[in-house]
């Protein structure tokens, strides 16, 4: 179904802030703001619920130090016990030194790539994607914000005018 | 203008006073004799408090500084009371020199915070200098009285530094070809020089800190800036070395390549720590109107990162020596596996486990509770890590905590409380002059 929003866009992250504030201020739903670069502060400014990726970090750490744990279990001490610095006392516990390099790259490699692919999965993107953002410019130095009508256009027009954008355009999105 | 609060100026005069006195005790306390020092060590023994002393008592503890001259066959038994004589001895004067280079060191370390906060230009903390040039403002009366601790020493007033006792070095081949670097006379010119450089750096930058409150326009901030940077490149060189003198040199026959970053992520965190917990303090107390959540984060964040960073270190000293398992390098960790158990891995709890898991969570850093929670258990973590590197080689199996251990921590800690608050009340809280007041009062995270 195709519905109606209107796009504003802005030149300049400081008053795209301000600009956000004060449509919030006046009770319309920002629909989407796209940006080029990530700006400090926007999430909060625009009301989002707090990231809970860190929490999954935390279980994708914590899954990569069992991995990491497990694994060299295995491989050092019982498929091919090794005889770690000269002390052949082939117990995981004694030999756990040795093995800490290892827990902890394989913590922070877990906790990394699977933030990441958990982070693509969650904004639904992967390769070949079509790019949502309506305008090319806000790949390069615009801002723009999307708000959506309900009858209210020339009310909203005028209240983006106000806040400082550059450009104001309504049209017909399909989601 | 920060007015000292009655109550935390008594405070500070009774833990003053009451360490003094249990230093006292312990001074007193400390056997002057071999048979006394037999006594001491037969009837802790029979009171079954010797905790992990007892099993510990058949081994000497042939390993550590004295151990050179222990190993001289039919001496051996007349040299071990006279080294386990050395080492009760040792315990007061081990006990005052942790505690007075432990707050020293967090003078030290915030000293080191500051410079590089000037050298960077940062914004966002000018707002917080006054209260960490009040904290540096203990390097002086801390550095000298370690300082002093080093004179006395050096006057055989104890037994700390074995390779400072001239009869030791001529039994010891290792130590001879170390003299020319480690020997009384270079050793306290090094020191002066390392205390001169501090101390006039943190005065020189403390006057043109307040100058450019007064000046119109920014030539203060801007010499402020070269000297600090300065600083960092002096800094960096002595505290290594002064690591090595005054710390790794109680083991004299040992070394670590690392030991000075070892120290420093120490002094580092433990010096954020304080600048934590005094923010707050001051805050709860109506002063600092600017700092806001977004200070004490930045804080907490530190205070969590260096603890890693200190126990990256940490590990990275444990396990190369662990894996070479070469008999002069593991004897440092054997002495602490044997005879340090709690010490020794309640600091990796307290300064590594603790941190990590009440500090990764964002919203934590804000809760001043918190951090004011964690700040005392790192500090606590790191006084033991001074401990754990001193006490080995001084008292060997004879620590405890007791009297002089306590006490000097009171008696320091009072001094440090009375020292930094004095030196608060002594400027407005909040620079006004400071290119980047207006950014560090509206810093936002």
């Amino acid at each position: 179904m195709a519905s109606k929003v209107i796009q504003a866009l802005y030149n300049d992250d400081d008053v795209l802030m301000h600009a956000v504030k004060k449509v919030r201020a006046a009770h319309h739903h920002i629909e989407e703001v796209y940006t080029p670069f990530p700006v400090h502060g926007l999430d909060k400014a625009m009301g989002l619920a707090d990231t809970r990726i860190a929490i999954t970090s935390f279980m994708y750490g914590c899954l990569g130090l069992i991995v990491a744990i497990v694994m060299m279990n295995y491989i050092m001490i019982e498929d091919w016990p090794q005889d770690i610095g000269g002390k052949p006392s082939f117990s995981y516990l004694e030999n756990m030194p040795a093995f800490v390099p290892i827990m902890f790259e394989m913590t922070v490699f877990f906790a990394a790539h699977l933030m990441v692919i958990t982070f693509y999965l969650r904004s639904k993107m992967w390769p070949f994607k079509k790019a949502e953002n309506p305008d090319k410019r806000t790949t390069d130095d615009h801002f723009l914000m999307e708000i959506g009508v309900h009858d209210n256009e020339s009310e909203l027009a005028e209240l983006l005018w106000e806040t400082g954008a550059v450009e104001v355009k309504v049209t017909e999105k399909d989601s | 203008m920060y007015t000292f609060s009655n109550r935390l100026r008594i405070g500070s005069f009774i833990a003053m006073a009451v360490g003094l006195l249990f230093l006292g005790i312990g001074f007193v306390s400390a056997p002057s004799t071999v048979e006394e020092a037999k006594a001491m060590v037969a009837s802790a023994h029979g009171d079954g408090h010797g905790g992990g002393h007892a099993e510990e008592a058949t081994a000497h503890g042939e390993e550590q500084g004295h151990g050179a001259a222990a190993a001289h066959g039919e001496e051996h038994d007349a040299s071990h009371d006279t080294h386990l004589l050395h080492q009760l001895q040792n315990r007061p004067w081990s006990a005052l020199y942790v505690a007075a280079f432990f707050f020293f060191m967090i003078a030290l370390g915030v000293l080191a915070f500051y410079a590089i906060q000037r050298a960077a230009q940062a914004g966002w903390s000018p707002i917080l200098f006054r209260v960490m040039e009040g904290i540096t403002a203990y390097l002086v009366p801390g550095g000298i009285i370690v300082f002093v601790i080093l004179v006395l020493s050096v006057l055989h007033m104890n037994h700390m530094f074995v390779w400072m006792d001239p009869e030791t070095v001529a039994h010891d081949k290792l130590l001879q070809g170390k003299a020319g670097y480690l020997n009384p006379t270079f050793f306290l010119i090094r020191a002066a020089i390392f205390l001169g450089g501090w101390i006039f750096y943190r005065q020189h930058s403390r006057k043109l800190s307040l100058a450019q409150d007064e000046s119109d326009d920014n030539s203060n901030f801007v010499k402020n800036f070269r000297w600090s940077a300065g600083f960092l490149v002096f800094y960096l060189v002595t505290e290594s070395m002064m690591s090595w003198d005054w710390i790794m040199s109680l083991d004299p026959h040992w070394f670590s390549t690392l030991f000075g970053w070892y120290v420093f992520a120490s002094m580092f965190v433990s010096g954020i720590t304080v600048i934590a917990l005094v923010v707050i303090y001051l805050k709860s107390r109506g002063y600092l109107e600017n700092v806001n959540d977004s200070h004490l984060h930045d804080l907490a964040k530190f205070m969590f990162g260096i603890s890693i960073f200190w126990t990256y270190l940490w590990f990275a000293q444990f396990m190369l020596i662990w894996y070479a398992d070469i008999p002069e390098e593991v004897t440092y960790y054997v002495a602490r596996f044997q005879d340090y158990k709690l010490p020794f891995f309640g600091m990796l709890v307290m300064n590594f486990v603790f941190p990590l898991l009440v500090l990764m969570n964002s919203d934590y850093k804000r809760v001043n509770w918190f951090v004011v929670m964690a700040g005392i258990v790192v500090l606590l973590g790191h006084y033991l890590d001074v401990f754990n590197m001193v006490m080995p080689a001084t008292v060997g199996d004879q620590w405890y905590i007791g009297f002089p251990e306590i006490g000097g921590l009171l008696f320091f800690g009072g001094l440090f409380v009375f020292w930094v608050f004095t030196a608060l009340t002594k400027a407005p809280l909040q620079p006004k002059r400071n290119p980047f007041i207006e950014e560090s009062k509206h810093f936002h995270y």
